[in-house]
C-alpha cells in the first residue's frame, strides 16, 4: 500500500480508498517485518502516529484539510538529527541517548501542517559523521539490496527505510553527500537543496556552512512534493533565503529539451568505477534523447574538495560539539571535579570518528595554525566555488555520478578514514558550492545500484527535479526493489 | 613522517576536552598525522588574493526586532538536565 | 627608581534591550533562575541565533558616542572555551572586525584636562551566573543572563594612574547613561570592569609584565586595587624581582591585592567566522539614523552649563556625572529656579541624602518642580533657608510641594513688624543683662538676643528683621 507514489496516495485518500490509518499502520507492519534486518530505525512513535493518523482522518472525513496541507497523511520518516518534541533525538550518539527535546525543527512545523504523520526516527553516522552508517552508536543499518553492504551515510538509515519500503519518504541531511551518496548506495532519489533553501533551525549541527536537510524519496516527483512542504524562508535560520520557492510540481513536466548539462572530465576519470562509469554514460545517453545537448567540461579545483571539507568541516564541528559536555542536557559521566567531568562525558558519549573529527577541527583552529589550515581551506572553497559560478554561466546542469562506487562491504573500511572520506569525493564539491544536487538511480553495477548526480544552479530545485523527473519517466530503476 | 606530535595531541585533546589512553594518543598521532599530511596538498594551490569564503550566503543583515516572547516554562527546559537543585543546574566544583 | 604607571582597562556594560541579543527571552534582571530561558539561549541542540537589531543599534550609539569609528561591515565570531556558564562552550563575539575602533573620551583629574583613547568597542553575548557552594563541592548555574547583549569596551594604555583610571570610569559610565544605552549598575553586574597594570623604568619604551585584576565590585575598589598593585610592583622591581603574568583580586577587607591565578602562556580560543550568523554592513543611512539619537553628552552640557548658566566649572562637573541628576538640574531650570542655587542644593543636600540612604536620583520622590519652587520660596524670604532644610527633609522622603508642606507645618516665616517687635521686646525683658553687656559695649550680646527671638519664633521669624528690630529697640533702652 505504501509502494505507491505520494501522489497516488494523496489521491486515494482524498477518494476515500484508503485511510491515513491504513497507511500508518502499513508503514508500521512493514518496518516490524524487515526492520529487525535492515536497521534504518532508532525508534518508532507508533502510539503517536496511530493517534495522529486518526485524527486526520477525521479531518479529511469532514473535509477541512486545508490546501497547504500537500503530504497530507503521508508517514514519514524522520533523521535522528532533526529535534522532534516530545520524541527522543539522539544523533546516533551516546552521549544524546536521553535527550528529549522541548521544540520541533523548523521542517517538523512544516511538514505537521502539511499533514504528514512521523513514524519515527532514523538511524544514521554519530552526528551525521561518517560515509556507511557504521558510526552509529547504537546498531548498523544494512544495505537493502545486499544485507553484507553498507547502506552509505549519514543519512543510511533515511536511504535504507525508503529502499525498503518501510516508509513513503524521509528526510535527511547532507553536509558533504550525506543525502546523496546513502540514496546513489540504496537505490532511491536524495535531493540536497541549496544551501539557504531549507531552514536548519532545529538540525542538530555537524558543519553549520554547508548542512543542508533534504528529502529522500523513491521519485523525483515524490521530492517534489516534499520540497514544496519544506522548502522557504524561515525567521529562526539566518542563513535561510528570503528566495520564492516555486510550485515543483507543477514544473515537473516542463519540457527538458534545450537544457545544456556539463559533464566535468574529473567525475567520469581516475578513481571511478567502471561499471558506475558505463551506467551513468548510459544516463547521459537517456538525457540527450531527451534534447539535452551536453559537453566536458573542467573543475579543476574539485580535486581539492575533499582536504577543503575535512578542515572546515571539522573545524565547525569542533566548536558544534562542544555543547555536549553532560551540563544541560545528554549524559553526564560525574567525576569529583568540573574538568573531569567535561573530559569523562565527552570521551565515553562520542564515538571515535566524531573525536577524530573533533581533534582535527581542534587542531586546524588552534593558535599558529589557522591560517596555515583552517583560513587556507577557506580561501579553496572559494576557489571550488568560482569553478562552479563559471560553469554555470554556460550551463544549466552538471552531470555525473553521485559516488565513485557502489556500496561497500560492511566493516571494509572502517580502519582507514582517508578511503572512508573518499566516497565523497563527488558529492563534496556539491555542498562546498552550496548549489543544489539530486542523485537518482540509474541502474546497477553487479547487481548494487548506481546514481545518477544532477546538479544545478543555486536555487534551481526546480530544473534538477525537472531533469530528474524526465530521466525517470524513460527508465525504471527508480522502481526496483530489493528482495528482503 | 608524522606532522603532529604527542604532546600536541595531548595539548589539542585537552582544549577540545577529551581524554585519551595511551594507546589511543599513539593511534591519534597517526591518523591525524596522515589527515593533516593529507590537508597540507592544499598548499599546492596559490590562493594569493583570493578572499575566504567564511559565510555559505551572500546573505547580510538578518536582523530580528527586539520585541520578547514568553519563556517555556522552567520545568520543561530543566526536564533533560542531569543534575538540578532549586531550579538552577547542578555542576561539580568548578575548582580544579 | 622612578616608574611610569600603565593602565588598561576592560569594560564590560549590559545593553538594556527588551529582548536577549539572540533570542526572545526577556532581557530583565532579577527574573527567577532560569525563567528567561529557552532552548537558542540554553544551547539546546538544532537551536540557530537571530540577532537582535535593537542591540547593534545600541552598540553603534554607545561606539559613536565613545568617537570611535563605525565599521562598514562587521560579523560575529565563536571563541571557543568550557565553562559551565557558558552554553554552547562558544560565547558569539566580534573578533577581527569590531562594530567600534580608534575612539576617544576626555578626562579631567586635578585640574588637568586628558584625552584617552580607546581600542575598540565590540558586541557580543554575557554568560549565565554560577554560584559556588564551595564547602559542598558543588555549583549551580543561573542562565537568565546568558544571552544579554554586552559591548565590550578596551582602553589604549593612555591611563597612568589609578586616579585616571577611576576618572575613566565615572565618564564612560556618564557617557553610556547619557546615551540610554545600559543602565551601568555595577551591584547588578550591568557594567563590570577589568584592569590590568604595568610598571616600566621612566622614559623608556617597552611595557612591563603587566598583572590582571578581577573582581572589582566598584570604582573604588579599582581605583584601590590599582593603587596597591602600583605599590606592589615598584616594590618587587625596585628589590630585584620579577613581576609575574598573574590574575589577582581586590580584597577590600584585606585592603591589598590577592593572587587568583599564575597565567600560563595565552589562551587559545579558537575564534572562527560564526556560520550561523551573516553580515552585518552598517551603511551611512544606518549610521545617520543612529547618529540622530546621540543626545548632549556629558562634555557639552558641562560646556553649556558654564557658559549660558554661569554654573563654576567644578559645579558643571559634578552635576554631569549623572545623567539623573543632571537632567533633574535641566528641569528644576525649565521650572524656573535659579541655576547656582539649584547646583549648590543638588551637589549639597541632595547628594548627601543619597550618599547616605545609597539611593539614586530617580528613587527619591522629590521633583524637580518642588525644589524649584522651595528655592524661589527661599529668595522670596517666604522660608528661612534654615526651614528651607526642613522643608527639603520632607520633600525628599515623602514628596509633595514645599507650599503646602510649609502650610501644614506652619513653616512660613514671620515677616511682620509688630508681630517681631513683641518678640524682640519679650527677649530685652527677660534678659536684661544682655541689654546691659550691649549698652557696655559688648556687641556681641546681640547675637544672643537675636538667638533668644529665633527660638522663641521656633525658627520662623525673619532673621534678618529680627536683627534690625533688635538694634532699633535695644537702642530705647
Amino acid at each position: 500500500m505504501i509502494d505507491q507514489s505520494i501522489k497516488t496516495m494523496k489521491e486515494k485518500l482524498a477518494s476515500g480508498d484508503i485511510t491515513v490509518r491504513q497507511l500508518v499502520d502499513a508503514s508500521i507492519e512493514r518496518i516490524e517485518e524487515v526492520d529487525g534486518t535492515v536497521g534504518a530505525f532508532l525508534r518508532l512513535d507508533k502510539e503517536g502516529a496511530r493517534l495522529e493518523a486518526d485524527r486526520l482522518d477525521m479531518q479529511l472525513m469532514d473535509g477541512k484539510m486545508t490546501a497547504s496541507a500537500v503530504l497530507a497523511g503521508i508517514p514519514v520518516g524522520i533523521k535522528d538529527n532533526i529535534v522532534t518534541k516530545d520524541i527522543t533525538t539522539t544523533c546516533a550518539s551516546a552521549i544524546l541517548s536521553n535527550f528529549d527535546p522541548i521544540h520541533n525543527a523548523t521542517v517538523v512545523n512544516r511538514l505537521h501542517e502539511a499533514g504528514t504523520v512521523t513514524i519515527g526516527k532514523l538511524n544514521m553516522d554519530e552526528f551525521a559523521m561518517g560515509s556507511s552508517n557504521e558510526n552509529s552508536s547504537f546498531h548498523v543499518v544494512k544495505n537493502p539490496w545486499n544485507l553484507a553492504k553498507v547502506p552509505g551515510g549519514s543519512s543510511g538509515g533515511s536511504a535504507a527505510a525508503v529502499a525498503a519500503g518501510e516508509v513513503p519518504f524521509t528526510l535527511g541531511s547532507d553536509t558533504g553527500g550525506s543525502i546523496r551518496q546513502p540514496a546513489s548506495y540504496c537505490g532511491v532519489t536524495g535531493l540536497k537543496p541549496t544551501y539557504g533553501r531549507v531552514s536548519r533551525f532545529g538540525l542538530v549541527a555537524y558543519a553549520s556552512s554547508l548542512d543542508q536537510i533534504g528529502p529522500i524519496t523513491r521519485s523525483a516527483e515524490d521530492s517534489a512534493y516534499v520540497m514544496q512542504a519544506i522548502a522557504g524562508h524561515d525567521a529562526a535560520d539566518s542563513t535561510s533565503a528570503n528566495v520564492d520557492v516555486p510550485d515543483y510540481t507543477e514544473k515537473l513536466y516542463a519540457d527538458v529539451s534545450g537544457l545544456k548539462a556539463a559533464v566535468p572530465a574529473e567525475y567520469l576519470g581516475d578513481g571511478i568505477d567502471e561499471g558506475v562509469k558505463s551506467r551513468v554514460k548510459e544516463a547521459i545517453a537517456v538525457l540527450e534523447e531527451q534534447g539535452i545537448a551536453w559537453e566536458e567540461v573542467s573543475l579543476p579545483y574539485s580535486k581539492y574538495a575533499l582536504p577543503t571539507y575535512y578542515i572546515l568541516a571539522s573545524s565547525e564541528a569542533s566548536a558544534n560539539l562542544a555543547r555536549f559536555d553532560g551540563i544541560r542536557y545528554g549524559v553526564r559521566h560525574e567525576s569529583d571535579n568540573l574538568i573531569d567531568t567535561y573530559k569523562k562525558s565527552r570521551s565515553e558519549g562520542f564515538g571515535e570518528e566524531v573525536k577524530r573529527r573533533i581533534m582535527l577541527g581542534t587542531f586546524a583552529l588552534s593558535t599558529g595554525y589557522y591560517d596555515a589550515y583552517y583560513k587556507k581551506a577557506q580561501k579553496v572553497r572559494t576557489l571550488i566555488k568560482q569553478d562552479f559560478d563559471k560553469i554555470f554561466e554556460r550551463f544549466d546542469l552538471i552531470i555525473g555520478p553521485t559516488a565513485p562506487t557502489t556500496a561497500f562491504g560492511l566493516g571494509e573500511e572502517l580502519d582507514d578514514p582517508l578511503t572512508m572520506y573518499a566516497n565523497d569525493i563527488l558529492t563534496i564539491p556539491v555542498n562546498l558550492a552550496g548549489v543544489p544536487a539530486i542523485s537518482v538511480p540509474c541502474g546497477f553495477s553487479d547487481s548494487l545500484p548506481v546514481g545518477l548526480q544532477i546538479i544545478g544552479k543555486h536555487f534551481d530545485e526546480a530544473t534538477v527535479l525537472q531533469v530528474a523527473n524526465a530521466y525517470q519517466q524513460q527508465t525504471d530503476f527508480h522502481t526496483a526493489k530489493p528482495d528482503l | 613522517m608524522s606532522r603532529i606530535t604527542k604532546e600536541q595531541i595531548e595539548h589539542v585533546a585537552h582544549l577540545a576536552r577529551l581524554s585519551f589512553t595511551d594507546e589511543e594518543l599513539n593511534e591519534f598521532t597517526d591518523t591525524l598525522g596522515q589527515i593533516i599530511e593529507f590537508a597540507e596538498q592544499l598548499n599546492e594551490v596559490d590562493t594569493d588574493g583570493v578572499e575566504p569564503t567564511s559565510h555559505a550566503t551572500e546573505v547580510h543583515n538578518v536582523l530580528r526586532e527586539d520585541e520578547t516572547k514568553p519563556s517555556p516554562a522552567r520545568e520543561n527546559s530543566m526536564r533533560n538536565a542531569p543534575d538540578q537543585e532549586n531550579g538552577q543546574y547542578k555542576v561539580p566544583s568548578v575548582l580544579e | 627608581m622612578n616608574f611610569e604607571t600603565i593602565i588598561g582597562l576592560e569594560v564590560h556594560v549590559e545593553l538594556k534591550t527588551n529582548s536577549k541579543i539572540f533570542c526572545s527571552c526577556s532581557n530583565a534582571f532579577g527574573a527567577e533562575p532560569n525563567s528567561n530561558t529557552c532552548p537558542v539561549c540554553l544551547g539546546h541542540p538544532g537551536v540557530l541565533p537571530v540577532l537582535n537589531r535593537e542591540a547593534v543599534n545600541f552598540a553603534v550609539k554607545a561606539a559613536m558616542a565613545l568617537n570611535c569609528e563605525i565599521a562598514e561591515e562587521t560579523k560575529f565570531d565563536r571563541k571557543n572555551y568550557f565553562y559551565p556558564d557558558n552554553p554552547k562552550a562558544y560565547q558569539i563575539s566580534q573578533f577581527d572586525q569590531p562594530i567600534g575602533e580608534n575612539g576617544w573620551i576626555d578626562i579631567h583629574v586635578n585640574g588637568q584636562s586628558k584625552r584617552i583613547g580607546i581600542t575598540r568597542l565590540h558586541l557580543e553575548e554575557d554568560a549565565g551566573k554560577l554560584t559556588h557552594m564551595e564547602e559542598d563541592g558543588y555549583s549551580l548555574v543561573d542562565y537568565n543572563r546568558v544571552g544579554t547583549p554586552l559591548v565590550e569596551i578596551v582602553s589604549e594604555p593612555d591611563i597612568e594612574s589609578p586616579e585616571e583610571a577611576y576618572a575613566y570610569l565615572e565618564k564612560l559610565k556618564a557617557i553610556m547613561q547619557y546615551t540610554e544605552v545600559s543602565d551601568c549598575k555595577m551591584e547588578e553586574g550591568s557594567l563590570r570592569c577589568d584592569a590590568n597594570i604595568s610598571l616600566r623604568p621612566k622614559d623608556t619604551e617597552p611595557f612591563g609584565t603587566k598583572t590582571e585584576l578581577k573582581n572589582l565590585n566598584s570604582f573604588t575598589h579599582v581605583q584601590k586595587g590599582l593603587a596597591h598593585e602600583e605599590e606592589r610592583q615598584a616594590e618587587v622591581l625596585n628589590e630585584g624581582g620579577e613581576i609575574l603574568q598573574e590574575t589577582r583580586r581586590w580584597d577590600e577587607g584585606l585592603k591589598k591585592t590577592i593572587l587568583m591565578r599564575v597565567k600560563e602562556g595565552s589562551d587559545d580560543y579558537r575564534y572562527f567566522p560564526d556560520p550561523d550568523l551573516v553580515k552585518l554592513n552598517i551603511d551611512e543611512a544606518w549610521k545617520e539614523s543612529i547618529r540622530k539619537q546621540i543626545p548632549e553628552l556629558p562634555d557639552a552640557r558641562q560646556k553649556r552649563y558654564i557658559e549660558t548658566h554661569g554654573l563654576p566649572a567644578y559645579d558643571a562637573e559634578v552635576i554631569t556625572k549623572q545623567k539623573a541628576m543632571s537632567d533633574f538640574f535641566e528641569e528644576v531650570l525649565a521650572e524656573g529656579g535659579p541655576a547656582k542655587q539649584a547646583a549648590n542644593w543638588l551637589m549639597g543636600e541632595v547628594n548627601a541624602y543619597l550618599n547616605q540612604h545609597e539611593l539614586e536620583m530617580q528613587d527619591v520622590p522629590l521633583t524637580p518642580k518642588a525644589l524649584a519652587d522651595m528655592i524661589n520660596m527661599i529668595e522670596k524670604g517666604t522660608i528661612s533657608s534654615k526651614i528651607a532644610k526642613q522643608v527639603f527633609k520632607e520633600l525628599i522622603e515623602n514628596g509633595g510641594d514645599p507650599e503646602t508642606v510649609v502650610k501644614e507645618k506652619g513653616l512660613v516665616q514671620i515677616s511682620d513688624d509688630a508681630a517681631i517687635r513683641a518678640m524682640v521686646n519679650d527677649a530685652l525683658d527677660q534678659n536684661p543683662q544682655s541689654v546691659e553687656d550691649y549698652q557696655n559695649g559688648k556687641d556681641k550680646a546681640i547675637g544672643f538676643l537675636v538667638g533668644q527671638v529665633m527660638k522663641a519664633s521656633r525658627g520662623k521669624a525673619n532673621p534678618q528683621m529680627v536683627n534690625e528690630l533688635l538694634t532699633e529697640e535695644i537702642k530705647k533702652r
